[in-house]
């Protein structure tokens, strides 16, 4: 369950959890969130949480809402985002599951029924509980160890925006061409994937993964040569110095620092 | 009638890097120009239950039916095309299969599965899907998603909440709005579409378009579109390098040449010889 951490000059003064689909903030002692204080309007801003997700908006203060240094009418808050309203700070809190077990029954598809939630936020009641999985609440603390199941299967960080890579930064690495009309001619390696030879001839790709560059044959009768032997049909991991020969062209495979 | 030789058809299916089992399910059928993937949900192996009834109800009537029927025609009775016919009375036998399966027996309460299955005939193919299970079009160098999720991500997209760049990073995701064997009954949503000679269409669970962007996924198709079956693996590859935290299924449809419906006598006698 997100929650909110109210401070002021980094001493906490609260936590408040953010269970209710609209939690009020202002000056006025009707709001949820109260801070009496004369740079916080009576009512300052909003925050309208649909199952796991939070939206702050902005309720026409006079000395607005900055969200992480920025101004902001209407915000999708995402974990660790600062509020700042006056003097006072808000930290958006909303961890997903530290555990790979409990990761992966948090994102088992659901059905959600209609009207269990609305698609929009709005004045109205609160939402019903939502399906039992997806609300699973997420543990405060991030336990070290608890995704110990492997690299491949540790979690992305919380904040990352797409799914991150599950193995360290790779390395960039290049060809240079050896033989043929554009002998001495490098080509890096950035894209996930490089296409290599002639179409209709024969055409090989190399794939960019956490684990390296491997070359895989895609067609032609004739199948690429790496240091003198022909691969199979299988991907092939390629190693610094790697000499590639297809459709007659020599290049050399080399991880660049 | 078949489209022997019309189609070609690659699939890859993967429990990915956190799950034990694997929920999702895929059938094909090139002669009939058919496919079908499901992605199961529910506790213990009742996703798998799900999905595979799904599919196998769908593919299994639908393979005798179209030996009858002609999906192009219209039926004079209600008016509607044969094709759209065919899918609805399939999609509501395995949604019904799924729903007393799920009423009897206690294993399987609450299961359920998305579905999204496209069939190939004179020209076109007509698309039905429920839940967030996807077909995507690749048509030159333009991928572009043809189905639209029923999930409430979508709908807040749709209604403005959120931007598609923010939809990635909310945390509500997978909360289908739609699923096949949760009700009594289900609506499918259907549609037709042109077919043009090279077009691939790919169909995918939620397993692959959630850990691996759309750039991406155009990209491979471009560069291993001479290679169908290396395509579909290495988009599954590639989800699990991302982390794989669910099932992920994928079948890759090329359209090799026209498949106008036979429908001069003579088209037939051809069309044998196919």
């Amino acid at each position: 369950m997100a929650k909110l951490i109210l401070s002021m000059d980094g001493l906490v003064l609260k936590e408040i959890n953010l269970t209710k689909e609209r939690t009020t903030i202002g000056r006025k002692p009707h709001n949820d969130i109260q801070i009496d204080n004369l740079a916080v309007s009576g009512e300052h801003a909003v925050i309208v949480t649909i199952l796991q997700d939070s939206f702050l908006e902005d309720l026409g203060s006079t000395n607005g809402t900055v969200v992480n240094g920025q101004s902001i009418k209407k915000h999708f808050l995402q974990n660790n985002d600062i509020i700042e309203l006056g003097k006072y700070k808000l930290k958006y809190v909303n961890e997903t599951p530290a555990g790979v077990a409990k990761a992966a029954d948090f994102e088992k598809t659901m059905v959600l029924r209609p009207g269990a939630v609305k698609p929009s936020p709005g004045p109205a009641t609160q939402a019903p509980a939502a399906p039992a999985a997806a609300a699973a609440p997420a543990p405060a603390v991030a336990k070290a160890g608890d995704t110990a199941q492997g690299p491949a299967t540790t979690m992305p960080p919380v904040s990352a925006a797409k799914p991150a890579p599950a193995a360290a930064p790779q390395k960039s690495a290049a060809l240079q061409l050896l033989s043929g009309a554009n002998a001495g001619k490098e080509l890096d390696l950035t894209k996930p994937l490089t296409t290599l030879g002639k179409p209709g001839v024969q055409v090989a790709v190399i794939t960019r993964r956490p684990q390296g560059f491997f070359i895989t044959h895609v067609e032609g009768a004739s199948f690429p040569v790496v240091n003198g032997k022909p691969l199979d049909a299988q991907a092939h991991a390629l190693n610094d110095h790697d000499v590639i020969e297809l459709a007659g062209v020599k290049m050399e495979f080399f991880i660049k620092a | 009638m078949t489209l022997s030789g019309a189609l070609e058809i690659a699939s890859c299916t993967d429990p990915g890097m956190v799950r034990a089992h694997n929920e999702d399910s895929i059938a094909s059928d090139g002669e009939k120009g058919l496919v079908v993937l499901a992605d199961g949900m529910g506790g213990y192996n009742a996703g798998e239950v799900a999905s595979g009834m799904a599919t196998t109800v769908i593919i299994t009537e639908l393979q005798q039916l179209l030996g009858k029927h002609t999906p192009y025609e219209t039926d004079a009775a209600s008016g509607q095309l044969i094709a759209h016919q065919l899918l609805h009375e399939q999609i509501a036998k395995a949604n019904t299969s799924i729903y007393q399966a799920a009423q009897s027996q206690p294993q399987y309460a609450g299961m359920g599965t998305t579905l999204v299955v496209a069939l190939f005939y004179d020209n076109r193919m007509t698309v039905a899907h429920i839940g967030d299970s996807r077909l995507y079009r690749m048509r030159g160098d333009e991928l572009r998603q043809i189905t639209k999720d029923h999930s409430l991500l979508q709908e807040q997209i749709d209604s403005g909440v959120l931007t598609p760049q923010q939809a990635r990073q909310s945390q509500n995701k997978n909360l289908v709005t739609r699923a096949l064997g949760i009700d009594p009954s289900v609506e499918p949503e259907i549609h037709d579409h042109e077919t043009q000679p090279g077009d691939i269409y790919l169909l995918c669970s939620d397993g692959l378009c959630d850990m691996v962007s759309d750039e991406d996924i155009g990209l491979a198709l471009q560069t291993l579109s001479s290679n169908l079956k290396l395509c579909a693996q290495h988009l599954v590859q590639t989800a699990n390098d991302n982390g794989g935290r669910d099932n992920i299924s994928v079948i890759l449809v090329r359209v090799l040449r026209d498949f106008p419906a036979p429908r001069s006598p003579w088209d037939k006698v051809v069309s044998w010889f196919r």
